[in-house]
């Protein structure tokens, strides 16, 4: 079917940018001795609902379209952008990047030809030419749900955001390729009360998916998530402080490893040298339990895409196989840079900001452990179950999580619900001691957002139940 | 000035055609910018990026039912799309009690609105060469520092400037203007055990002429980087907390997040229902004040068009107050405190402008010495805060305080406590504040915090 939102450079559009334009642009861009040149151009909208106190309080909808054009001279990188697709205009954002070339003799004119790619993204029905109407009640359902689920539930809220970001990517290397990447994500937040005391949880999904979506995620499951979890945290105690064995849960625990081992093995990091990882390509850097892909070829999911920003088609890249390290995750830089096959990981924000190696669905395979005997198998710890958010620092690996959700195990079960838990530990080392994985791979429902150097992009994250044999628990109760 | 002309006439015709639309409330905020951002690494250029950018925020009413739309798209065509896309949403909205323009007797007028300083004609003309010189030597004087700095992150010198302006359906015309000049080095260092440290250090102005010597901003951030080589892990133990000022803006950002007026109606927030009870100790007297000249966060009226003016939110430990939009006062049956922000994105909420703990009047010096143990945060790590009780635990870096000395560096251990007993165990502030950033603060003194580390 087509759609409402269509770029108006699109081939249908009604100001089309052809092959023969885009070659007068990256000639412009050259001129100066580049020796490498990229135009980017996206159209970008998005819509936002917001369904709070049960009522639709407000709706949005966002256009942001423009020109990034890269000119790239050894390792240094011209960049410039234009909202305005008017030639002139685009003529003078080229010669603006072009200056980081200086001398040099212009290269001959640049041919481009058309290429496809397979179709990665599954979509019926994209949501933003959907009638509003339908997606009110959507939001409506997962409020009603979540008020009718428990007579402690004080506030609900729920949102959806839905975006279509069209792009082309043609490049001096003769790349001329076009990609629609639709995305959706759907978050309900209920607050419960009792006794004083007040708790909140959060349920939340999508990718890139229609509407169908939700016949087999409901509004229904988000809501009763949220609930379950903010009722769960009620009886939340103290956690405690210092080292002990975790569980980590299967699905949203993935973003742990997107943390503490995927920024490291981004190749940017490994060409400077600034890496915990720099240079141990063939080496053994986790437990011989673990194989970590990047995966960018799921169906729907949230990180996967068709194309990356540098007209590159992407695969899954194994970059841990049985603990050792087998490669890094490109962009077109630093495989010039290692000599290797760029993996398709060059992606950018926006046609505001220049590509950069970057996840796309980061996953740890199963194993051959039962979840249960996982658990049984613990004396006393944490069992990890959602996770808030993460950070790390590159250059050596060290990492704090925060747990939204989060229990004692005590003598081989799950006990008490945990107040707000950090763990903290160190990439490499965590993954030394991975002592058991379970067969239960998940990828996490697509809520991920991965910032870097001020770019934010949507990632997938994935993990089986996973048993680490010390890391450090940041709670209050020492002892 | 022409630009600021430019912005007005655009906006004033957006809302005119929103109100031929139906919209009963319109309200129009246009921007326009141009910034400059130049990177080297190990003594080479890594990015030159150059770039000028305009967008347009709606946000409408059809009575009491609201949208917002935005564009980067300024042509007679989009203009009409996001006044188009506005109605449509705002139809599909449903209508909220509270929701409004603000009352139209509190809208400022132009002339009120004082001139804060922020904005350098000159910064426009500074070219990419001389951006690159200054990055190059932020960075050469890092590297040269001391051999133990083996490599780089870079160094970026940007510099920024923008104008915008707001036009309301109920007769609000407001312009302001802005600039930014910043440069941010970032050394790494080897560690003995074959760890890497890397460490930072910025400078940011509103006025290029007073920005920090390159060169110093680079020695700071060698020296940053230095003194965390040989950090480790300490035993788990409960002891006092002394937050630079880097990490205390931090805390002081957890605070102001949970005296936004808007977290206290949507019941997000620990404070709510404390209005005019301790929730902090008596040393603590914050302020948010948007009148301070050159300052990052300073402007002349908010959001919704409303005069600028200094609002004290804890005076000696005690909340005097929350931070209010027009929505958020109706919403609490309060007045506006003029805290309204308006997102690019259309959108308002409430927010802070320059949200400053006031410093005290011992040194850092005076105020380490007094600490015969303790840990002093340097850097915080991870996002563990929950607005909604006040638990509090982050990842944190820093020194161990023996004597009242910095002796090792501290790395890989979390630090724990409720954010309310953070702020009423506040046993001492010193005078060190820098306006720097938006949200700021001097060092201050916790007495005791759980560390959880090996």
């Amino acid at each position: 079917m087509t759609s409402r939102y269509q770029a108006p450079f699109a081939e249908t559009g009604p100001t089309p940018i052809d092959a023969e334009l885009s070659r007068k642009l990256l000639d412009v861009a050259l001129q100066r001795g580049g020796d490498y040149a990229d135009l980017f151009f996206e159209y970008a909208v998005s819509g936002s609902y917001a369904y709070d106190e049960g009522i639709l309080k407000s709706a949005g909808r966002f256009v942001s379209m423009g020109l990034g054009v890269r000119v790239m001279k050894g390792d240094a990188t011209g960049y410039a952008y234009v909202e305005d697709l008017d030639f002139e205009a685009m003529k003078h954002a080229a010669r603006t990047a072009a200056q980081i070339a200086s001398g040099g003799h212009a290269p001959p004119p640049v041919e481009v030809t058309l290429r496809t790619h397979p179709e990665r993204y599954q979509v019926g029905l994209l949501s933003l030419d959907v009638d509003g109407a339908e997606k009110r009640a959507l939001l409506e359902r997962a409020d009603v749900a979540a008020r009718a689920a428990d007579p402690r539930i004080v506030k609900v809220d729920a949102s959806l955001a839905e975006e279509i970001r069209e792009i082309l990517i043609v490049t001096s290397t003769g790349h001329f390729v076009r990609d629609r990447q639709p995305l959706l994500r759907f978050g309900v937040r209920a607050i419960a009360e009792e006794n004083g005391k007040r708790q909140s949880g959060s349920s939340g999904g999508g990718g890139r998916v229609g509407l169908e979506y939700f016949e087999a995620r409901s509004p229904e499951f988000h809501a009763g998530e949220a609930v379950r979890q903010a009722i769960a945290m009620l009886d939340a105690r103290e956690a405690p402080a210092g080292e002990m064995e975790v569980v980590l849960a299967p699905g949203d625990s993935g973003i742990l490893l997107h943390e503490a081992v995927g920024h490291g093995l981004e190749a940017d990091f490994n060409r400077k040298g600034t890496s915990n990882y720099t240079g141990q390509v063939g080496n053994q850097v986790a437990s011989e339990l673990c194989t970590v892909v990047d995966d960018a070829t799921l169906m729907g999911s949230r990180g996967s895409i068709n194309v990356d920003d540098e007209a590159l088609e992407p695969e899954s890249a194994t970059l841990i196989e049985a603990g050792v390290l087998r490669g890094y995750m490109q962009d077109r830089h630093s495989a010039a840079y290692f000599q290797v096959r760029p993996t398709g990981n060059g992606r950018r924000e926006s046609f505001r900001s220049h590509p950069m190696p970057r996840m796309t669905n980061t996953l740890l395979l199963a194993g051959q452990d039962s979840p249960e005997d996982i658990v049984r198998s613990v004396k006393k710890g944490v069992y990890a179950k959602k996770f808030g958010g993460g950070q790390v620092d590159i250059s050596n690996g060290d990492f704090v999580f925060s747990l939204t959700e989060g229990y004692l195990i005590e003598d081989g079960k799950i006990t008490a619900p945990l107040k707000g838990v950090n763990l903290i530990g160190n990439g490499p080392d965590v993954m030394r001691k991975v002592v058991m994985l379970g067969h239960d791979l998940e990828v996490s429902d697509g809520i991920w957002t991965c910032g870097k150097d001020g770019q934010s992009v949507p990632v997938g994250v994935g993990c089986p139940t996973i048993k680490i044999s010390a890391v450090t628990v940041g709670g209050t109760q020492l002892g | 000035m022409q630009r600021l002309e430019d912005l007005l006439q655009v906006a004033d015709e957006v809302v005119a055609a929103a109100q031929q639309a139906g919209a009963t409330v319109a309200e129009a905020s246009v921007r326009s910018g141009r910034h400059l951002s130049t990177k080297v690494r190990l003594r080479e250029p890594e990015l030159v990026e150059e770039a000028a950018s305009r967008s347009l925020g709606l946000r409408v009413m059809v009575g009491q039912q609201v949208a917002v739309t935005y564009t980067s798209d300024l042509s007679p065509a989009g203009r009409a799309r996001l006044v188009e896309d506005a109605l449509e949403l705002a139809k599909l909205s449903q209508p909220d009690p509270f929701a409004g323009p603000p009352d139209p007797s509190l809208l400022s007028r132009p002339e009120q609105h004082v001139d804060l300083d922020t904005f350098d004609a000159t910064m426009d003309a500074m070219e990419a060469a001389d951006a690159l010189a200054r990055a190059r030597d932020g960075e050469d004087a890092a590297l040269t520092y001391d051999p133990r700095i083996t490599n780089s992150e870079g160094s970026t010198f940007s510099r920024a400037s923008g104008e915008s302006v707001l036009v309301t359906s109920g007769g609000f015309r407001g312009t302001s203007h802005g600039t930014y000049a910043s440069l941010v080095v970032s050394p790494v260092a080897d560690d003995a055990d074959g760890k890497k440290r890397s460490g930072y250090h910025w400078a940011a102005k509103r006025h290029l002429a007073e920005l920090a010597d390159a060169r110093s901003v680079g020695e700071e951030a060698a020296r940053r980087t230095l003194r965390k080589l040989g950090a480790t892990k300490i035993a788990s133990t409960e002891m006092p907390v002394v937050f630079d000022p880097d990490t205390a803006r931090s805390i002081l950002g957890l605070l102001a997040s949970c005296v936004n007026g808007s977290s206290i109606w949507r019941r997000s927030s620990y404070l709510e229902g404390r209005l005019g009870s301790a929730v902090a100790s008596p040393l603590v007297t914050i302020v948010d004040d948007p009148l301070i000249p050159k300052a990052p966060g300073s402007r002349a009226f908010d959001g919704e068009g409303l005069l600028s003016r200094r609002t004290v939110v804890v005076e000696k430990g005690e909340l005097k107050t929350y931070l209010l939009d027009s929505y958020a006062a109706r919403k609490l049956s309060m007045e506006s405190t003029a805290s309204a922000s308006r997102g690019s994105s259309g959108g308002v909420s409430p927010s802070t402008t320059n949200f400053v703990l006031q410093p005290g009047a011992m040194s850092r010096e005076a105020l380490l010495a007094g600490t015969p143990r303790g840990l002093y945060v340097t850097e915080m790590m991870g996002f563990g805060f929950n607005a909604v009780t006040g638990d509090f635990s982050r990842g944190a870096a820093g020194f161990l305080i023996e004597n009242g000395e910095l002796t090792r560096p501290v790395s890989e251990v979390t630090i724990s406590l409720n954010l309310d007993e953070i702020l009423k165990r506040i046993d001492a502030v010193a005078d060190d504040l820098d306006l720097r950033t938006a949200t700021a603060s001097p060092t201050f003194r916790v007495s005791g915090m759980t560390i959880a580390g090996r």
